[in-house]
């Protein structure tokens, strides 16, 4: 398979899940386990360019597929928007759900870069965060859909600039 | 000197996250070891049975296992340690006799997570099951035993009154209470509710991994945990090392809400392990196993009666409650009620009557989560503030004012005898009815209900207790010495000005997301005005930071951060003399900003912390008898915990059809003091506020009546999705603390201390018209319908 670009081989049991195929054979540890049942959406990558649960895939039903992981998302050190925007608009706290919920959301705009709040919170369902509330991942994926779109980000909500 | 403050109270993006967005933080199971082994655990399918064997031979044959242990290979290392050891501690494997569902029998150790799983199958465990108790009441009534060799399954009672009678001296409050009761002009409701058990879930699984180094006689332990230094100590205390043969790092820690504020088994065991095997040994819970091996919160069930006047004055309330500790008491299990108990009365100047019996049942341990009993305390008084307004008919927002705690009465001694330290609750709550448009929500409301809809607002004020201490509570067990730990509720603090004129600050707090390098950059760059990006924050490692109790009760910033601000404090002084010198001025007229050292008054005379700090390292440079070095390590122990507080409202809307609860706005003002980053400090209130709303609306650990958890995948444990929640409104209040020099309280916890029975509020509220009084949570749609049913007759 491709693996952010570069071409990867590997052998592996029949039973082994493509996420832990992912962080213990190709060490890329970035997408994380949540719950390993397909509901906290922590492991998302996007396989074949569609956002999808690697805890839910076998590492052999992946084989010859593109894969992108949170580490790939960054193209010659330019962060994505949604990383760009996860940074300035605080979305997240203790980052375990990030890699998954950035993916799931750059996914999302990938398709439509002008969401509705509503339209946001209905695509990031299939992603659990316990830290923020999602109140500013919502803010985060709005501000990278409006770089996006080439349009300015709605200033930060805090009382204060960015210092 | 004064103090260039700039960077407190200002934005800077997080520190932390530039890795953590790219998928480069190092959490516990990213850190693979050379040669690593896997654990895997048999758990117990019963919630109280003899195991009369366990057959370990075909999973011992298995290919790639490379150990398997029972109660028989540790029973020499004890039970697990806990702070408060009143009960049953746990057992490191289940010894003899099983107590609740997911207890772990076994351990199998194999080269792979795949293969240690497929040995647990192939270990045949005899159990014959006993009578579980499992449900409170029924335990309460020691009609069975959860331990055949305790007294009773109510291991002790805590009161609102004499909970600490040899020291603290409170008045009974019942004889007034009782009297306000008999007279003729005034009310009283009832109300029986429960507080249901909830599972932290944090989306990281707790994850460890040890090594014994047999060479340099340490082990060197990576762990998911909030409390390192606790971690630390309990393994030197069990396998009877020195506390400087193990070293626990806790990386980035994905989630915590107090689950990771215990010391398990597990974190034992693989240490236990890796010193037979001579390997490092890891062991990731999977979500399932979490719900069952990881500590669960809450599980109250109470009836709370209030009295008073028909014109607003409540004259008593009285909250009697059975806590639910589950099995064995881990490491603060029985003192949780507790900390509900201090803040019992909520922001009211009332005889406040409390009991809380702390009840043993065949169920998974609970400890503090998020909020640990303050929650459940605030739900009571507030629930109950509610029903006495809509009793006598006046508007819930009035009642509450009449009787808060006056801004000249602070510190205003409770009814438990603690100092609530300052407050202005009324000031507050203006600020939200403000926001809020309060008036206009009930107009608005008025005329959704002449059209049939039903609207709800729902307001409560709550009251925190947080940043621990003072120290004397460790004479109650309320400390940390049972780990071995040199400090009961110290916070500590190391700032270190390096040559390059860079800073390393080493604190002992164990974060789980909280965002300790932001905040503790700005903390240090407020005093010495070295710039953020020039501080290093290091953190959760038990070799580097001198020592540290971790993360926990909303403390870092006011305990462990003051302890920073002295140490800075320090630095800068030192540093003062020797920019004094360098710069022939008086080391009063020093200010530090932009880098480095200015003289007041006299623009473009400045020396760069680069200077500076190279002549603290060639003091024969500096001033005469200058010691050498640029640094300075501080312990603070608060003389008083700190009492953040605030009011929220909901409004929402309930389907009638369907029992459906929509969110239409929520609004909190809350107050903790001084804030050093309003950035961080309201993305700690929006996740409080989402957990408290998983209390209200979706979260319940249920067990049936032998004792099984049916609550343990995310499916049927539904925390809230991006969609079940509304963007916040928030807003605060300043009321600084004089507890500590920075005037900040705390945060973490304040969120869901004060929103669960905000929305079950505004439930009741839009439901009034049909006669509703009261819905247990979570107010999921068919238990709201069937209230609504119940209530149309």
């Amino acid at each position: 398979m491709t693996v952010n670009g570069k071409a990867v081989k590997g052998s592996v049991e029949p039973r082994t899940l493509l996420v832990h195929f992912l962080r213990d054979d190709l060490l890329l540890t970035g997408t994380h386990v949540g719950c390993e049942s397909g509901y906290c959406g922590a492991c998302t990558i996007h396989l074949d360019g569609v956002p999808t649960k690697s805890c839910m895939v076998l590492a052999v039903q992946a084989d010859g597929a593109s894969i992108t992981t949170i580490e790939g998302l960054a193209r010659d050190g330019e962060l994505h928007p949604v990383q760009e925007g996860f940074w300035e608009r605080h979305g997240l706290q203790c980052g375990f759900c990030t890699p998954g919920m950035i993916m799931t959301a750059a996914g999302m705009l990938a398709e439509n870069d002008n969401p509705t709040e509503a339209e946001i919170r209905h695509g990031l369902e299939g992603n659990l965060c316990r830290c923020t509330g999602y109140h500013n991942i919502v803010r985060a994926v709005e501000y990278a859909a409006a770089k996006m779109r080439g349009d300015t980000p709605a200033a930060p909500e805090w009382e204060t600039d960015l210092v | 000197m004064t103090t260039t403050t700039s960077a407190l109270g200002g934005v800077i993006r997080r520190k932390e996250d530039p890795a953590l967005i790219r998928g480069r933080g190092r959490y516990v199971d990213d850190i693979k070891q050379s040669g690593e082994l896997a654990a895997a655990f048999v758990r117990s399918p019963f919630a109280k049975a003899r195991i009369a064997s366990i057959d370990t031979s075909a999973a011992r044959a298995m290919p790639g296992v490379r150990a398997v242990y029972t109660i028989d290979d540790v029973r020499h290392l004890g039970s697990l340690i806990a702070q408060v050891p009143v009960g049953k501690l746990r057992p490191l494997l289940a010894d003899g006799v099983v107590k609740h569902v997911g207890e772990a029998v076994a351990m199998v150790v194999a080269d792979n997570r795949y293969l240690a799983q497929d040995a647990v199958e192939a270990i045949v465990v005899d159990y014959e099951p006993l009578e579980a108790v499992v449900d409170l009441k029924d335990a309460a009534s020691d009609r069975a035993k959860v331990h055949d060799d305790l007294d009773s399954n109510v291991l002790l009672t805590w009161t609102g009154h004499e909970w600490w009678a040899d020291v603290i001296a409170v008045e009974d409050p019942r004889p007034k209470i009782e009297e306000a009761k008999q007279r003729s002009d005034t009310v009283t409701v009832e109300l029986e509710m429960v507080n249901q058990r909830l599972i932290p879930v944090a989306i990281e699984p707790r994850s460890v991994v040890a090594s014994w180094n047999e060479g340099y006689e340490r082990l060197e332990v990576y762990s998911s945990s909030q409390i390192p230094h606790a971690l630390a100590g309990a393994i030197a205390k069990t396998f009877g090392l020195a506390s400087t043969a193990v070293h626990v790092r806790a990386p980035e820690v994905g989630g915590g809400f107090g689950c990771k504020l215990n010391v398990y088994p597990d974190e034992v065991l693989v240490c236990f392990a890796s010193m037979q095997l001579h390997a490092p040994v890891r062991f990731t819970e999977t979500r399932r196993e979490s719900a069952v091996s990881t500590i669960q919160g809450r599980g109250w069930v109470g009836t709370a009666t209030i009295t008073g006047t028909r014109d607003g004055k409540i004259l008593g309330y009285e909250l009697r409650v059975l806590a639910d500790m589950g099995a064995y008491s881990q490491n603060f299990t029985v003192a949780i009620p507790l900390l509900g108990l201090w803040v019992s009365a909520g922001q009211y100047d009332i005889p406040a009557y409390f009991e809380a019996k702390c009840v043993v049942t065949n169920t998974q341990t609970t400890d503090a989560y998020r909020g640990a009993g303050r929650p459940e305390a605030l739900y009571y008084i507030e629930r109950l503030v509610d029903a006495f307004a809509r009793e006598i008919g006046m508007d819930p927002a009035d009642v509450r004012r009449m009787n808060y705690w006056k801004k000249d009465q602070f510190p205003a001694v409770n009814n438990t005898g603690l100092a609530i330290d300052s407050g202005d609750y009324e000031t507050n709550l203006d600020k939200l009815l403000a926001m809020a448009d309060y008036a206009g929500l009930r107009r608005m409301q008025a005329e959704a209900r002449a059209e049939g809809r039903y609207i709800g607002i729902g307001l409560s004020s709550y009251l925190e207790i947080c940043g621990f201490g003072p120290s004397v509570l460790s004479e109650i067990g309320f400390g940390w010495n049972n780990y071995g730990l040199p400090s009961s509720f110290s916070g500590s603090g190391l700032v270190r000005v390096n040559p390059d004129g860079s800073a390393t600050v080493i604190i002992g707090t164990g974060p789980s997301g909280q965002g300790h390098e932001t905040t503790w950059s700005q903390i240090v760059s407020s005093v010495l005005g070295i710039g953020t990006d020039r501080i290093r924050v290091s953190h959760g490692d038990t070799a580097e930071s001198p020592m540290g109790v971790g993360t926990f009760g909303s403390r870092s910033a006011a305990v462990d951060g003051t302890a920073t601000y002295e140490a800075a404090l320090k630095v800068r002084d030192k540093a003062a003399e020797i920019a004094a010198h360098l710069m022939e001025a008086a080391p009063e007229d020093i200010r530090f900003a932009d880098g480095g050292a200015h003289v007041v008054g006299t623009p473009g005379r400045v020396v760069a912390w680069e200077e500076i700090a190279d002549v603290a390292y060639r003091p024969h440079r500096g001033p005469d008898g200058l010691d050498a070095g640029l640094e300075a390590h501080a312990i603070f122990s608060p003389g008083n915990a700190t009492w953040p507080f605030g009011s929220h409202i909901a409004v929402v809307e309930v389907d009638p059809a369907t029992g459906n609860v929509d969110f239409l706005r929520y609004i909190g003002i809350d107050d903790c003091g001084n804030v050093i980053s309003p950035m961080i400090v309201d993305g700690q209130v929006h996740g409080g506020i989402a957990q408290g709303v998983g209390q209200a609306l979706f979260e319940e650990a249920i067990y049936d009546d032998a004792g099984n958890l049916l609550t343990a995948s995310l499916i049927d444990y539904p925390i809230p999705t991006a969609s079940d929640l509304p963007s916040f409104e928030l807003g605060r209040t300043v009321t600084p603390t004089d507890v500590n020099p920075m005037g900040v309280k705390g945060i973490g916890e304040a969120g869901t201390i004060g929103s669960a029975q905000t929305i079950v509020n505004a439930v009741v509220d839009a439901l009034a018209p049909l006669g509703v009084t009261h819905v247990d949570m979570p107010l999921r749609p068919r238990r709201v319908w069937q209230a609504i049913q119940d209530a149309r007759g």
